[in-house]
């Protein structure tokens, strides 16, 4: 995506700096040719353009303006400069939903990431059975909603099924939803749940892309799986792996729903990540001004982390030819 | 992946606000139609009752009614006002008042010609913002009562007398403690009264848990906050500082959530909102009793295999019981299409006619006294004493009614004080941080 806008549109297809240059012309020619494309190009612009300003530039600009303001949505914006920023930074809450969020993150990506990771070597290695594919896939085809309200329910301290086996083993119940220790764990692998056959997917699409000349020249020199996975896999995957976790850490950290229908934030705060308490204070609230504020201090964060990870982890080259 | 998810999200969003859009605009541009929104589905067909004869009596004008789950209500009210396509009429509750009279939402009521005498005390004089204007014509009431296993009182012992007249204290806890331990059973049958009990292994609590009660408390810690003397802020309606710092209220709230550590209330962890609240927990048989409001009586009366039983909140230091009455009204929003059909109609809902017409259907308490009376009547033809209920209303001398707070910021003072109350119930934190808290909440009232 980023190559075919930022390089000059050309009619030709593949190659077509060097096929201009076999075929010499007029430098008004050029210029006719050149006018031409860039007609065409913005013709075929424009829809995405429109979208992306419409429904990205102007709604983040507006957000970066509203941040400056007292506003409540029914009466107009009142100017007030870094007062919600100098809030935020006081605001103990605001670090503390921060902190959830981390902590949320952390526990979904790891061990989403591994388990996906293995999903798809499995299923690369072991089978190529579609059937399998798509039941790996099952659980990211039901709504969010949906799915924490069925956990919530299972996993209820008093009536969930889960507790009552857990209690007919003999086990202490579980307030898995309920207790500050347990809450963000447990929605973090209800997310896991639900995204892990997805992120298994992109990342068994990554494998595919793999050779598989590799692995069998690997195989006659008598290399392992567990050899082949690290020398061979890891290595060539890093590209794939990089930005399925990139996507996955921003969605991670805008996660909501499932908290929004399972724990509303509590016990004591204790999942109110970030984009719940943006939510709060903008539609509980209507403090809109000070919700934009958190808003542009999770875009700066995302943005920060983002690109570390695209450094890190070299997302934009590949170790393949 | 969740972005698409999100992206999915705003699809779905953005369809729905443009039928909703599409509805509103058709219902607007009949001009003799009045939309009317509320969130209890259990008072609906009271409501189109009312609705058919105002139609009947006001021919041309139309009344088109929308019902939909109290947390939907909130969410789509307040994208309606923002969208414009808000309804002419809606149920409001007063929880809500303070912030929408804040935004400047609603249409004052003045030249409706509400009398406030002729209604149950209190009821109209809650509706009236702080510029002095009615902003809700009075609807109905709810007061909370002792909800009650009538089987496992039984076996405890406890006659429906001895149940209606319990007090409590916060130093021992009073007839009411003791008669909840007697009612908490742990897995070794043993009673919570008994020699031995086993706090860690309840198998029936005496009380159902109904959450930390956030900042009203409404059916958990209110009734005894009330009745130890205590209330929200300084003055009645419109206080500027609320009192959740006071010795009063956290002696009371120590003593309310410290049953669950003594094993007769069900712990914080048992609650669960969409899942498992007070009235599922009677109904499984997990708990003996719950408080719980009017407007939950069709439920507990209605559950299989559950033989029911209501008693007066326990008499409290004051020497009164007390319990939260709590009034909902029917406001018109400034921006209504219909103004004067609006106008019409709420006159009609606020009237005796109507009051009566729902309180026949025993489903709520309606504001007027003759609509009580219709509610009373039809409560006791379905073979339910209200009695419990309506006591606190009827009898000045034993017992105290008290409103929801009424402030500015009420969704600020929500959103400080949940947490807080939820800390102090889940994770044992201590009740004097709640001063903090009060003080957090007085700086926003202060602004």
């Amino acid at each position: 995506m980023t190559i075919a806008s930022s390089s000059p549109p050309s009619r030709l297809p593949l190659g077509g700096a060097e096929g201009a240059r076999t075929r010499p012309k007029t430098d008004r020619a050029k210029a006719r040719e050149a006018g031409g494309d860039g007609r065409l190009a913005a013709v075929f612009l424009a829809p995405a353009l429109l979208g992306f300003v419409v429904f990205l530039l102007w709604p983040t600009l507006r957000g970066i303006y509203l941040s400056f303001t007292r506003f409540n949505l029914l009466t107009p914006a009142e100017w007030v400069g870094l007062d919600n920023y100098v809030r935020m930074v006081n605001d103990p809450i605001f670090w503390d939903s921060l902190t959830v969020t981390v902590e949320y993150v952390v526990i979904n990506i790891g061990v989403q990431t591994v388990a996906a990771l293995a999903i798809a070597v499995l299923l690369q290695r072991l089978t190529q059975s579609a059937v399998l594919r798509g039941i790996v896939l099952t659980p990211y085809l039901m709504s969010n909603v949906v799915a924490g309200i069925v956990w919530l329910w299972m996993l209820d301290t008093q009536l969930g099924i889960g507790n009552e086996i857990i209690a007919a083993v003999g086990a202490d119940r579980i307030p898995f939803l309920a207790d500050e220790t347990w809450a963000i764990p447990t929605i973090a692998l209800i997310n896991v749940w639900r995204h892990v056959g997805y992120t298994a997917l992109l990342l068994f699409a990554g494998l595919q892309a793999i050779p598989n000349d590799m692995y069998e020249a690997a195989k006659v020199d008598g290399a392992s799986e567990w050899r082949m996975f690290w020398r061979i896999t890891m290595p060539l995957l890093r590209p794939v792996l990089a930005v399925v976790l990139i996507m996955t850490v921003i969605g991670s950290f805008q996660v909501f729903d499932t908290v929004a229908v399972t724990t509303a934030g509590g016990p004591a705060n204790a999942t109110n990540v970030l984009q719940y308490y943006i939510y709060g204070a903008a539609f509980g609230r209507f403090q809109f001004g000070y919700a934009s504020a958190m808003s542009v201090a999770l875009l700066v964060v995302l943005s920060a982390i983002t690109f570390l990870q695209y450094r890190l982890t070299r997302a934009g080259q590949s170790d393949l030819g | 992946m969740r972005i698409r998810t999100a992206a999915a999200l705003m699809g779905a969003l953005a369809l729905s606000l443009v039928s909703g859009c599409a509805q509103g605009g058709s219902a607007g541009a009949g001009g003799n139609t009045v939309t009317y929104w509320l969130w209890d589905a259990n008072q609906l067909p009271a409501y189109q009752a009312c609705a058919k004869a105002f139609e009947q009596q006001n021919p041309g004008l139309k009344v088109k009614i929308t019902q939909m789950g109290w947390a939907d209500y909130w969410t789509k009210l307040t994208a309606s006002f923002i969208a414009g396509t808000e309804p002419d009429v809606f149920t409001d509750h007063i929880q809500k008042f303070g912030q929408f009279a804040d935004l400047n939402v609603l249409e004052p009521l003045d030249d409706l010609g509400i009398d406030d005498s002729a209604y149950q005390e209190g009821l109209a004089a809650n509706w009236r913002g702080q510029d002095g204007h009615r902003y809700g014509a009075p609807k109905d009431w709810d007061t909370v009562a002792l909800f009650y296993n009538k089987k496992m009182t039984k076996e405890a012992g406890l006659t429906a007398e001895q149940l209606g007249t319990l007090s409590w204290n916060p130093e021992d806890g009073g007839t009411f403690e003791k008669a909840i331990a007697r009612l908490t059973v742990d897995k070794n049958g043993k009673r919570g009264d008994e020699e031995g009990f086993d706090k860690n292994n309840v198998k029936v609590y005496g009380l159902a848990t109904g959450g930390a009660g956030d900042s009203d408390g409404q059916t958990t810690w209110s009734p005894f906050a009330a009745s130890a003397g205590w209330h929200y802020t300084d003055k009645a309606r419109w206080g500027t500082e609320y009192q959740y710092g006071s010795k009063t209220f956290q002696s009371v709230i120590d003593w309310y959530f410290g049953l669950a550590e003594k094993g007769y209330l069900a712990p914080f962890t048992d609650y669960t909102d969409g899942a498992n609240p007070a009235n599922a927990q009677v109904a499984s048989g997990k708990a003996a009793t719950s408080f719980d409001g009017a407007w939950m009586i069709s439920t507990y009366y209605g559950t299989k295999g559950l033989d029911v039983g209501t008693a007066v909140t326990p008499t409290g230091p004051t020497g009164k019981r007390a319990t939260m009455m709590n009034g909902l009204a029917d406001s018109i929003t400034k921006n209504a299409d219909n103004k004067a059909g609006a106008k019409k109609w709420v006159q009609y809902l606020a009237s005796n006619e109507c009051q009566k017409t729902v309180g026949g259907y025993g489903i709520v308490f309606p504001a007027t006294p003759d609509g009580t009376q219709a509610a009373v009547a039809a409560y006791e033809k379905k073979g339910i004493d209200v009695s419990a209920f309506t006591e606190p209303v009827t009898d000045q001398q034993d017992s105290t009614t008290f409103s929801f707070p009424i402030t500015d910021y009420a969704a600020d003072v929500y959103a400080l004080m949940r947490p807080a109350m939820q800390d102090v119930y889940a994770n044992g934190a201590p009740v004097s941080g709640l001063t903090k808290t009060n003080d957090q909440i007085n700086f926003v009232l202060g602004q």
